[in-house]
């Protein structure tokens, strides 16, 4: 039985034991491994963790018990201390000799400390380990005991500097971040990206120094400041340094083995030292004359060097190792990869900015236009991921490059496609280089959860970026596979919206819990088939928000849209768009009493933004005391009529298209659908009121009015198709009201009117077969549904506020009290406000 | 806005020192969230009325940090007890806090106990 011996029992060195006992039985070698740190090897990459809930064990990357269950020896708290490669054996602090057949090197690297005359003081720290942490913590602790405001420096902003920042911010302290070059993250980003991150950093209060270089450590036992230039000194009572790695080859130099003029062990591809007998892997190997600080390449290294000691002489490094990286500070999105500086100016860059947002993106493209080289992404980084994989794998780019980074203009499809585009080689998952392969096909055999997929793969159990693409996998996979042929409505619901429909309907069923315990699956539900089913009840019983308060999409339940911040709009009826001087006074007043940000809408009516929860039914009181409505703008329903003046004011009218539209509108106010429903009324075919634009558009014509139905603006516009011609004020009613309702009894959910005319087999031609000739002898039916929604109308918001229970007000931000959410921020716009922007 | 964050960490019913008494059962609608305030903070409570079970969370949606939780809609993925959030529909373990939608962001949950008709959240 053959000896390996592992050195440093870090991320690399644990991952080689895994790599190891992967391959290989443990009786076939005897492994012994040396970690000098007290405790098994953690995760480094997410050690800022350990500051905020002090939990090492959540850290571990495998307990005491897997090396005994592995039969590993494993010796913590123990340096060792020389090699003797002649005789094969090592020796360690404790004088221990142990014999190698083959000894791997996994000793990392620590912190490097510059030699600014001081750094020793007290108050100076690194952060490497846990130790280093603990040291920290205790003594942040022990300056914010002496009470007055702390002030901590950071040297060093790049990628861990920045994290180290952000950590010692969350302790309470003041914080600096002091950074030798012009700009943060200088591997990384280029000056305009640093711009826009330093911004941000700002915003949550860590201030950045630049350009500057430290002279001196300032304090007699303890540090006091930092000195940049004889008249410029940073004041601080502590310092965490964060200036790079220096590998630990010390070992390996008084052994003789070839180190690299700045450090480092040097390996060879196969990740072989000069001493064909020992590996060098991790952080504390120079390979292709570099010192990767990532884990994912070290873990790779761990794997070839396996697979070299087994005998597999092929196994290699590849040539192109990536560095691409995202930082990991809760609530700031930044990312690079690939070439992201252009430094070999083989590419060109295509740049988009938003300073109003804080958004920075850059992606460089190969001169010929067709390869995606590199890229840097801050403020939002959420196509990180998928710019990774089309980088890693050299994939095809849209023909306008730019789509990558501002999407394609013009559709809602991401530029890029979908995830199931990669090939099947990706690596998905780079900690522990799972494949887009490995991921779907454990999706094809059934697990398809994350979880799931976590404990069979290991994807996302690592620094855990991937998650979102590991999230898109699965259900593209299961997509593809055709799971949801059927359109059923969810997991707890094995039919289509139309089937409920038709059971809710003919089993008279009232309630949510009823279906659910009736037709459905488990007992609690979910977000998606609790809003059908108060829609299926709104359609059928006309019951409303304040019927089934808790199944309602968010805006339902409390008769309001939600907006940016949590507050809500309130948008009146405003039929047909006719409106008098006196009423736009109160709705002046009113929006002046509550302070409203005050707009007109693109459906003709008006809308008050910033409305508080707790507000609502004060607002709404006064403008149903003025004679106002709710306007379901908040509503998959009737939103607005829109009319154009018409023949009573305008020369060209052909008909009343003002009195039409307020009376159409009135007559459909309130009604529930799968989606919201939008009309329009001109006067003539000049069209002003964008008739062809909505769900349904009624156009005076020589001789009576064009019905047009499934119209749309919005998303994907479509012009509404011609459903019957000069025909009469009753007869457009009459098909109006039966088209409406079988689309309300047969479409899926949040389906609108276009895309259900698309759709529907026959297309208009059977509509109109269905609505005007009867074909399938519904129309009676039809005509008598609508009638009773048009009749069991009221306006939910009277409703309300007649109703409210002071006891059980939905309408109240607490429980427990009456105030408002002190979170809200409103800045001022224009003579008005609106809500802070999100960071 | 981070700091935000900072304030809600998950609580283990094991390090509960205090319990916070909130209000009477009968204020939380049934089957529904509301949110509760402890001394600055807020905490969402969702009464699982069908299951007789009570959970509670930070009120704050850390996708867009607004604070909105309590007024999202509770359901079930695979068994486990979750919320929407109603500003993006993001959903959350109402166990464990974990994002149910892969996202790296998670909420932080707390125990929540009734006894004598009143609600009780762990605090320490
Ligand atoms: C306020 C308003 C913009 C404005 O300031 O003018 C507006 C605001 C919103 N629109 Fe709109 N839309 C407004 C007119 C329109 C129009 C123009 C129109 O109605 O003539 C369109 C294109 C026409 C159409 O719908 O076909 C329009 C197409 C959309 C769409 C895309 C729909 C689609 O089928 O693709 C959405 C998204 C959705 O409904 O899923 C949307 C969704 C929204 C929501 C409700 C988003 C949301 O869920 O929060 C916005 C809420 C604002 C609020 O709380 O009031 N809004 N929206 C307009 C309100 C009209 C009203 O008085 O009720
Ligand atoms: C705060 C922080 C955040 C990071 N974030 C990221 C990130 O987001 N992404 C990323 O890819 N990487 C990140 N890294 C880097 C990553 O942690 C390292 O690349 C990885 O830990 C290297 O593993 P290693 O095993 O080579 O070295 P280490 O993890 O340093 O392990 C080496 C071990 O060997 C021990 N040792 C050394 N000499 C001896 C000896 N003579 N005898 C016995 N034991 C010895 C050391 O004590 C140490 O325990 C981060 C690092 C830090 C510190
Ligand atoms: S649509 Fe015709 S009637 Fe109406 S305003 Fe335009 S031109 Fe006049
Ligand atoms: S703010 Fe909660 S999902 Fe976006």
């Amino acid at each position: 039985m053959k000896t390996i011996l592992v050195i440093g029992n870090g991320m690399v060195g644990y991952k080689f034991c895994e790599k190891l006992m992967a391959k290989t039985k443990s009786e076939d070698y005897k492994v012994v491994v040396f970690g000098e740190e007290p405790r098994p090897a953690y995760d480094r990459v997410h050690l800022s963790e350990y500051f905020a809930d002090q939990n090492a064990e959540r850290l571990s990357m495998a307990p005491r018990s897997w090396y005994e269950e592995n039969k590993i020896e494993l010796i913590t708290n123990e340096r060792v201390t020389d090699i003797h490669r002649g005789s094969k054996t090592i020796t360690t602090i404790s004088d221990k000799e142990y014999t190698y057949d083959y000894l791997v090197l996994a000793t990392g690297s620590s912190a490097f400390v510059p030699p600014i005359p001081g750094v020793e003081k007290e108050g100076v720290f690194v952060y490497r380990t846990i130790e280093d942490l603990d040291a920290t913590m205790a003594y942040v602790a022990k300056i914010k005991a002496e009470g007055s405001p702390k002030k901590a420096a950071i040297l060093g902003g790049g990628l861990l500097g920045l994290e180290a920042g952000k950590a010692i911010l969350d302790m309470g302290v003041e914080t600096s971040v002091v950074e030798f070059a012009p700009r943060l993250m200088p591997r990384q980003l280029d000056n305009d990206a640093s711009k826009v991150l330093q911004r941000k950093l700002e915003d949550l209060g860590i201030e950045i120094l630049l350009s500057k270089g430290t002279q001196n450590i300032e304090g007699d036992k303890a540090i006091t400041g930092m000195k940049f230039s004889e008249d410029e000194t940073l004041p601080v009572d502590m310092l965490l340094v964060s200036a790079g790695i220096r590998p630990r080859d010390e070992l390996a130099k008084t052994c003789g083995l070839d180190v690299g003029t700045r450090g480092g062990i040097v390996v060879t591809n196969d990740m072989k030292t000069s001493d064909d007998s020992i590996y060098a892997i991790g952080e504390c190997a120079l390979l292709n004359h570099m010192i990767y600080g990532l884990v994912a390449p070290g873990y790779d290294m761990a794997g070839v060097a396996v697979d070299q000691i087994l005998g597999n002489i092929e196994a290699a490094m590849p040539t192109s190792i990536d560095m691409s990286t995202k930082l990991k500070l809760s609530g700031i999105d930044v990312a690079s990869f690939g070439d992201a500086l252009n430094e070999n100016k083989e590419s060109e860059s295509i740049v988009y900015e938003n300073k109003f947002q804080g958004i920075y993106k850059k992606i460089n493209v190969s001169k010929d236009g067709k390869k995606l080289l590199g890229g840097i992404l801050v403020g939002d980084a959420s196509d990180y991921n998928m710019l990774h994989q089309i980088f890693l794998n050299g994939m095809k780019i849209p023909e306008n490059p730019e789509d990558l980074i501002l999407g394609a203009r013009g559709g809602e499809e991401a530029s890029f496609g979908s995830a199931l585009d990669l090939p099947d080689s990706a690596v998905v998952c780079s900690c522990e280089a799972v494949t887009k392969g490995d991921i779907c096909c454990k999706v094809e055999e059934g697990v398809t959860t994350m979880k799931g997929i976590a404990s069979e793969t290991k994807a996302t159990t690592g620094c855990g970026g991937c998650k979102p693409m590991v999230n898109d996998l699965i259900k593209e996979t299961l997509k593809a596979q055709g799971v949801v042929v059927k359109e059923i409505v969810c997991e707890h619901f094995e039919y289509s919206r139309q089937e409920l429909y038709e059971i809710v309907k003919i089993k008279g069923i009232k309630t949510y819990d009823e279906l659910l315990a009736t037709y459905g699956k488990g007992k609690l539900g979910c977000e998606t088939c609790k809003p059908v089913a108060a829609s299926l009840f709104a359609s059928i019983y006309a019951d409303t928000g304040n019927d089934h308060n808790v199944i309602q999409d968010s805006n339902d339940k409390f008769l309001a849209n939600i907006q940016r911040n949590g507050t809500y709009s309130v948008v009146p009826r405003v039929a047909g768009g006719e409106i008098t001087p006196e009423q736009l006074i109160i709705l002046g007043q009113i929006g002046k009493k509550y302070d409203l940000y005050t707009k007109i809408t693109g459906g003709a009516r008006i809308d008050f933004f910033g409305a508080e929860l707790h507000e609502l039914p004060l607002i709404w009181k006064d403008l149903i005391d003025a004679g106002f409505e709710s306007g379901h703008a908040y509503g998959k329903s009737l939103r607005t009529v829109k009319s154009c003046v018409g023949s009573t004011w305008c020369r060209y009218g052909m008909d009343e298209s003002v009195s039409f539209a307020i009376e159409i509108e009135n007559r459909y106010k309130g009604l529930r659908s799968p989606h919201k429903i939008k009309g329009g009324v001109s006067g003539c075919i000049r069209e002003c009121a964008e008739a062809r634009g909505k769900d349904f558009g009624i156009i005076a014509v020589e001789g009576g009015w064009n019905l047009y139905i499934g119209g749309n603006g919005g998303a994907t516009p479509r012009h509404a198709e011609l459903l019957a011609e000069k025909i009469t004020n009753e007869e457009v009613i009459k098909y109006t009201d039966r088209f409406l309702m079988y689309y309300i009894k047969t479409a899926g959910p949040l389906v609108r009117t276009a895309a259900w005319l698309d759709k529907i087999e026959g297309g208009i031609e059977h509509v109109k077969d269905v609505v005007i000739k009867d074909s399938l002898g519904l129309c009676e039916e039809l005509d008598k549904d609508m009638a009773g929604l048009v009749d069991a109308y009221k306006c939910e918001w009277k409703e309300a506020i007649e109703n409210i229970d002071e006891q059980n007000n939905r309408f109240a931000h607490f429980v427990n009290s009456t105030d408002g959410d002190e979170n809200i921020e409103f800045v001022s716009l224009r003579d008005q406000k609106m809500p802070k922007l999100w960071s | 806005m981070n700091s935000i964050l900072e304030q809600y960490k998950t609580l283990p019913e094991s390090e509960v020192t205090t319990w916070f008494k909130a209000a009477p059962v009968s204020k939380f609608p049934e089957n529904g969230g509301a949110c509760v305030k402890i001394e600055g903070k807020q905490i969402a409570v969702f009464n699982f009325t069908v299951e007789g079970k009570w959970y509670a969370s930070q009120n704050v949606c850390p996708h867009k940090m607004e604070m909105v939780l309590s007024r999202g809609m509770i359901g079930e993925d695979c068994g486990t007890p979750k919320i929407a959030c109603p500003l993006h529909k993001k959903t959350f373990s109402l166990e464990t806090g974990e994002n149910l939608n892969g996202e790296e962001y998670s909420i932080a949950v707390y125990p929540v106990k009734v006894e004598d008709g009143f609600v009780y959240i762990g605090t320490n």
